[in-house]
């Protein structure tokens, strides 16, 4: 599924992935754990190909594709999809114009025929109610004034509607009170299946306990520095980054 | 000076130009060196225009003609479509005079079009509403690119009247659509909106002054701009509070967005205050597309090109909401979205 090979990548001129190796075979769930300033985030916009983060060596393939020479929607199209940790607000857009728009181009780019509007609306419902969102929120344009539990919500739904094969999830755990957490991991899990794979970053091993993973890495300054079975998260959460940071 | 004065005159130096304080940003003397001889009679069939099918009566006026005369009387909303072209080039002044009685009510689908000649065409538009009386103006103006375009209104207003218009411009080489209005106070109230889409090196003038004259009347503006390529947007907004007009309630906003390094945008808000008892304020915000907006859009599967439209279309999309006649909303919200196409 997802291949990383020894990925270096700047941002600013800065190096901030030095040489990140990494396999998540179809079917399985990693977790990648690491300090603040790890590279964490970084790793996901270069991945999904945001402007700024430059990849000056190594390669990142989905399925043997190379991720790298795709613009961001044709990576999306392919099945890529990152569940920010901030969700950008888009003044003006409905949320349903919005993912609408996000699935016909998906759809459109993969040589498959447009979702009628009954059959786009009767599935938004259907995953809307799963994840407790008000249908008549989503009439409201995307994000603007939404909580920050309602935000992450809505990327799970869109995670839920776009229904892709690789996914990211960058803290999305921040932000959430538990019974939100608890509405958002049900929806990761339901979107678990032997043909989709997914990298979850998180900073606490919390969220861990509602999406359990099947290995746990840990990222320090740029590099992968230790991997091993979810036993790995609940060390780190009693010993802390102190050792790996100092390794790194 | 003005364009009016010049054509009626045919001298140059009656023309409006940068040294007239209105008119720096929209420079008609230093760009016209002769004016053009005056447009051929038009022969062939008028062109209708984007409004013609919404209205009772549609009005086709092609490089001027008879003075153009509308009176509402009915208190039955009555939905007139005006539509100025300038075909073959040459130069042509038209004016127009509209009058809407005591409590009668006036949709007017006002337009504009050009075909790819140069021309210099002016307007004047004289609109008058009685007490009690409401108009709503939605103007789409679409200019030749070689086209040179001035339509002024002057707009009265009685006690209690309601006045709402919607000036929508795509530019020319020079185009300037003003608004003048005189504001009794007394109940009446105002709504001031526009937009320009401009692209290539088309230049659009949205220039407003409202005098609120009397006690308690309300203005509210809103207008929005997309610049790209080179173009050139200006707005001059001025809202005047007199003497004596206490209890007057006056909002303008400007926001625009340059999407270009070689596009500009030229603005002035204005609030004249001369009474003590008001509720006035102006906005006036200058920026581009948000650069983490259309990497989160793009990151869910939606080409850059379309991700832009979107954005472009839903800040521009504030302004089309607010025009209340439904039928002109879904002409005006088609028409933006055709210019902002890629």
């Amino acid at each position: 599924m997802l291949h990383i090979e020894n990925l270096h990548a700047q941002v600013g001129g800065k190096d901030i992935i030095k040489g990140l190796t990494l396999d998540v075979p179809a079917g399985e769930v990693h977790a990648i754990m690491g300090p603040n300033g790890a590279g964490k985030s970084t790793l996901s916009y270069v991945l999904t190909g945001r402007s700024g983060y430059e990849v000056t060596e190594g390669s990142a393939t989905l399925d043997g594709e190379d991720l790298l020479a795709l613009a961001p929607n044709e990576r999306a199209a392919k099945g890529l999809f990152l569940s920010f940790q901030y969700p950008l607000e888009i003044p003006g857009v409905p949320a349903l114009t919005f993912l609408r728009t996000a699935l016909n181009a998906q759809r459109k780019a993969r040589g498959e025929a447009e979702v009628s509007a009954p059959e786009f609306l009767k599935l938004v419902r259907i995953k809307a109610g799963e994840l407790k969102i008000d249908f008549e929120m989503l009439k409201r344009p995307l994000n603007v004034g939404f909580s920050g539990g309602e935000k992450k919500r809505m990327e799970i739904l869109q995670m839920a509607i776009l229904s892709p094969r690789f996914l990211i999830l960058d803290e999305t755990d921040s932000g959430l009170d538990i019974d939100a957490l608890k509405i958002v991991s049900e929806g990761v899990n339901a979107v678990r299946s032997p043909d989709r794979a997914m990298l979850v970053i998180t900073h606490y091993q919390r969220l861990l306990d509602y999406i359990k993973p099947d290995r746990v890495h840990v990222l320090a300054a740029g590099r992968i520095v230790a991997s091993g079975g979810p036993e790995l998260a609940l060390q780190l959460e009693a010993e802390g980054y102190d050792k790996y940071a100092r390794a790194a | 000076m003005t364009l009016a004065a010049a054509l009626k005159t045919r001298d140059v130096t009656q023309l409006p130009g940068k040294r007239d304080e209105d008119w720096r940003w929209t420079d008609l003397r230093g760009l016209v060196r002769a004016l053009p001889e005056p447009s051929e009679p038009f022969a062939g069939e008028p062109p209708r225009g984007p409004f013609a099918d919404l209205a009772g009566l549609p009005i086709h006026v092609v490089n001027a003609s008879d003075p153009v005369v509308i009176r509402a009387k009915s208190a039955e909303p009555y939905v007139v479509a005006l539509h100025f072209a300038a075909l073959g080039g040459g130069s042509h002044a038209a004016t127009a005079r509209i009058e809407v009685a005591e409590n009668a009510r006036l949709i007017l689908l006002e337009s504009y079009e050009g075909d790819a000649e140069a021309y210099v065409a002016d307007h004047a538009l004289s609109i008058t509403l009685a007490p009690g009386a409401s108009l709503e103006r939605v103007v789409l103006a679409a200019d030749g690119e070689l086209g040179i375009n001035v339509s002024t209104a002057q707009v009265t207003l009685s006690a209690g009247a309601r006045y709402a218009q919607t000036v929508l411009t795509d530019g020319g080489r020079r185009q300037r659509i003003e608004t003048r209005v005189t504001h009794p106070g007394a109940g009446a109230d105002l709504r001031l909106d526009g937009a320009y889409l401009l692209a290539d090196k088309r230049h659009a003038d949205q220039t407003t002054e409202v005098l609120h004259q009397g006690v308690g009347g309300t203005t509210a503006q809103l207008t929005k701009g997309v610049v790209r390529d080179q173009s050139r947007g200006v707005f001059q907004g001025r809202i005047v509070v007199e003497e004596g007009a206490d209890q007057t309630d006056a909002r303008m906003r400007h926001q625009a967005l340059i999407l270009s390094d070689q596009a500009e945008v030229d603005a002035r808000p204005e609030l004249l205050i001369f009474a003590d008892d008001v509720s006035c304020a102006h906005g006036n915000t200058i920026g581009a597309l948000d650069d983490e907006a259309l990497f989160y859009m793009r990151q869910r599967g939606i080409p850059e090109p379309q991700a832009r439209a979107l954005l472009m279309a839903a800040f521009v999309g504030e302004v089309i909401e607010r025009i209340e006649h439904a039928p002109a909303r879904e002409i005006a919200r088609a028409w933006v979205a055709q210019r902002l196409e890629v």
